[in-house]
């Protein structure tokens, strides 16, 4: 336990740095996104969608970032052909 | 004053755990306290309750500091928590662990500490049960063995009162497996 | 009195909710805030089960909450809400609205921080941040006393002397979330202590008396324009009802003792050991509680010590103060919210001011304490209890504000 701060030793404002880069907020997902790439047409309808920038775009195919992702299910939803499926994370 | 700390992951039922226990004592008579801390509200995130027991009203509204009981239901917690924080001089300590209360002292590093230590198999008794790893209810049945803090009856009754009549039967086997099963030695 | 009562294993939320349930309230609207949201969800449990008669709709925002509630007490409905922290924030405006209106809505408010930054614990901010709304509003120490009080809101507010909304608070997590004992009166009982609501009348020229409700048959204006010829007399009616709270709390305080042997000091304020007291604590909520706790220990040594619940703090009981501590010669009054740039915090400073006509009157401190949840355990209060006594002994301040408990 790292010893806490005073209230002079703190900056003002509440204010935190911690990149997200280092804190990967997906880790308590209870279900996960899973794409079907044989069904999937690129139209990219599930990469606008979500609101962690978790599905992405790597010039070829929509890959889950599963880091970010935190289940919410709405790429599912959007999906036109219903590519992604929801499972149970273990 | 009886106080109880019980360490638990979001999801694996601390929280009622502490709060069967309560209403348990309430039948007996006593007067009672459960309550939980959150830190982030997510499944798998660190979390704690705790429970006092009282003969007296209970007048107290602030954290407990220095339980006379810590009950670990999840034993990977240890590397993140202090679970012996704080816990009274020769208070008990239960584990959800397959192994000896030694062991649990010395992955623990509190060989010779003078803790009471109890080790419940909590996860094969909820699994081979309940068919899944909720072990409250069994950590519940272990804490009664090591403390005599409430009748096993009254956490049958309170388990009917919380509980539809299947799952609290199941559940009532779970404590009483796990009363059974529930050694303890002074480390 | 000796009505059988039902031990419950209840939360301070579920009490609330118990509660709300045996007053045969006609409506509830609310929208979900941590660490609120027991009370709606048990209380929708209610409504799904076919136990209470009430239309409960969920709104989208507390600011609809609030004024969903004016509506239906408008009509003559018996209303209820129950927010917290920036839920309160956001109706603020509904607040004042349904005070000026005259409407006996009563809200039950789990005391939570006010962000920023964000804090979901438990700090009297939001509470505090709408006292001068013209709100009955009543602090409780537990869960018994949140159920008990929610009952005689409703009594309170109707009361057709009063005739304004009642905040009941209860401590965020401390009370909201922790399971205690608590009796629950039979149905009937509570049933029969709030009766039915029955609308006060006004007189209209013209028209005579008609009731003060919405009703096509004597059609009646809620909520429109006054100008400067007007407004400031609609405020004093405000004034005047607030005060006219005082002698109904207690009375219904005494009502409420005889169908359950529970009354909480005069219904204003709650004292201990104050008796030969050389110093004592005034503090509101649960942790008056814990401060009890620790005048006990220290008078078991020896300790002439005491402590004052205050339990109504709108309207402020004022003159109960100085009966109570006048002969005191050291006070430290614990604020659980800020008091950025006043002289104190709120009870302080009122505190203060209701000694200031007095000959005889202690010493009196400031103790910001517990905010955003900091926990206030007996050992900070043994050490406000030994500043105090010091004070009470040389008679000097060293500094008139402290922060109990921060680093």
């Amino acid at each position: 336990m790292s010893e806490l701060k005073g209230w002079r030793e703190i900056p003002i404002a509440g204010v935190t740095w911690k990149s997200s880069m280092e804190t990967k907020t997906g880790d308590w997902k209870t279900f996960k996104p899973v794409i079907d790439q044989n069904k999937c047409i690129k139209c990219l309808i599930c990469w606008i969608s979500c609101p962690d920038m978790a599905i992405q775009w790597n010039g070829e195919k929509v890959v889950e970032n599963y880091d970010y992702c935190k289940g919410c299910g709405i790429c599912a939803n959007v999906c036109p052909v219903k590519a992604i499926k929801m499972v149970k994370e273990e | 004053m009886f106080e109880v700390r019980w360490h638990g992951r979001g999801g694996q039922g601390a929280w009622t755990a502490s709060n069967l226990l309560a209403q348990a004592a309430l039948k007996e008579g006593k007067h009672v306290q459960s309550f939980p801390t959150f830190g982030p509200e997510r499944m798998g995130a660190p979390i704690m309750a705790f429970t006092r027991i009282s003969d007296e009203p209970i007048e107290l509204h602030c954290g407990v500091y220095n339980p006379d009981a810590v009950v670990i239901l999840d034993f990977t917690l240890i590397k993140t928590v202090n679970v012996t924080d704080g816990l009274k001089f020769e208070g008990y300590l239960l584990a959800n662990f397959k192994g000896s209360p030694r062991e649990v002292a010395e992955q623990l590093n509190i060989v010779g500490k003078g803790f009471k230590i109890f080790t419940t198999p909590a996860t094969d008794i909820a699994v081979e049960i309940l068919r899944r790893p909720i072990t409250n209810t069994a950590m519940i049945g272990g804490l009664i063995k090591a403390t005599g803090i409430v009748e096993l009856e009254s956490i049958n009754q309170a388990l009917t009162e919380r509980f539809s009549e299947k799952i609290a039967e199941l559940n009532m086997k779970v404590v009483e497996k796990a009363f059974e099963e529930t050694r303890g030695e002074k480390v | 009195m000796s009505v059988r009562q039902r031990v419950m294993g209840l939360n301070g939320d579920e009490a609330v909710a118990w509660a709300v349930k045996q007053c045969d309230v006609d409506f509830v609207s609310a929208y979900p805030i941590t660490p609120q949201t027991i009370i709606v969800e048990k209380f929708s449990e209610f409504v799904a089960n076919g136990e209470v008669e009430t239309e409960f709709v969920p709104v989208e925002s507390e600011h609809s909450a609030l004024s969903a509630c004016i509506g239906a007490a408008a009509l003559g409905a018996r209303a209820f809400t129950a927010t917290a922290a920036n839920g309160l924030a956001l109706m603020w405006e509904i607040v004042y609205i349904a005070s000026s209106l005259r409407l006996p809505i009563v809200m039950a408010v789990v005391n939570r921080a006010l962000s920023g930054p964000i804090n979901i614990h438990c700090d009297h901010s939001d509470s505090m941040g709408c006292r001068d709304a013209s709100w009955i509003q009543i602090y409780t120490e537990n869960a018994q006393e949140a159920y008990d009080t929610v009952i005689q809101a409703f009594r309170i507010g109707e009361h057709s002397d009063v005739q304004l909304p009642v905040m009941v608070t209860l401590d965020g997590f401390l009370i909201s979330h922790t399971l205690q004992n608590v009796k629950i009166l039979p149905d009937e009982v509570v049933k029969d202590f709030v009766g039915v609501r029955k609308p006060v009348e006004v007189e209209i020229p013209g028209r005579g008396r008609i009731p003060l409700i919405l009703d096509p048959e004597n059609p009646l204006t809620f909520g429109p324009l006054d100008l400067y010829d007007y407004y400031f007399e609609h405020k004093v009616q405000q004034h005047e009802a607030i005060e006219k709270a005082r002698p109904v709390i207690k009375q219904i305080n005494e009502e409420y003792y005889k169908i359950s042997g529970r009354k909480y000091g005069d219904g204003f304020v709650e004292t201990y050991g104050l008796e030969d007291a050389e110093t004592a604590i005034i503090v509101l909520g649960s942790t008056a509680g814990t401060v009890r706790y620790v005048a006990k220990e220290l008078r078991r040594k020896g300790y002439k010590v005491g402590m004052l619940r205050l339990r109504t703090f709108r309207p402020f009981p004022y003159r109960e103060l100085v009966e109570a501590l006048r002969h005191v010669k050291a006070v430290g009054v614990m604020d659980r919210s800020g008091a950025y740039g006043a002289y104190g915090g709120p009870v302080y400073i009122e505190t203060k001011a209701a000694f200031y006509d007095e000959d005889e009157k202690p010493k009196i401190l400031n103790y910001i304490y517990g905010l955003g949840g900091r926990d206030t355990p007996p050992t900070m209060i043994r050490k406000a209890y030994e500043e105090l006594l010091e004070v009470s002994r040389t008679g000097k301040i060293e500094k008139k504000m402290k922060f109990l408990g921060v680093r």
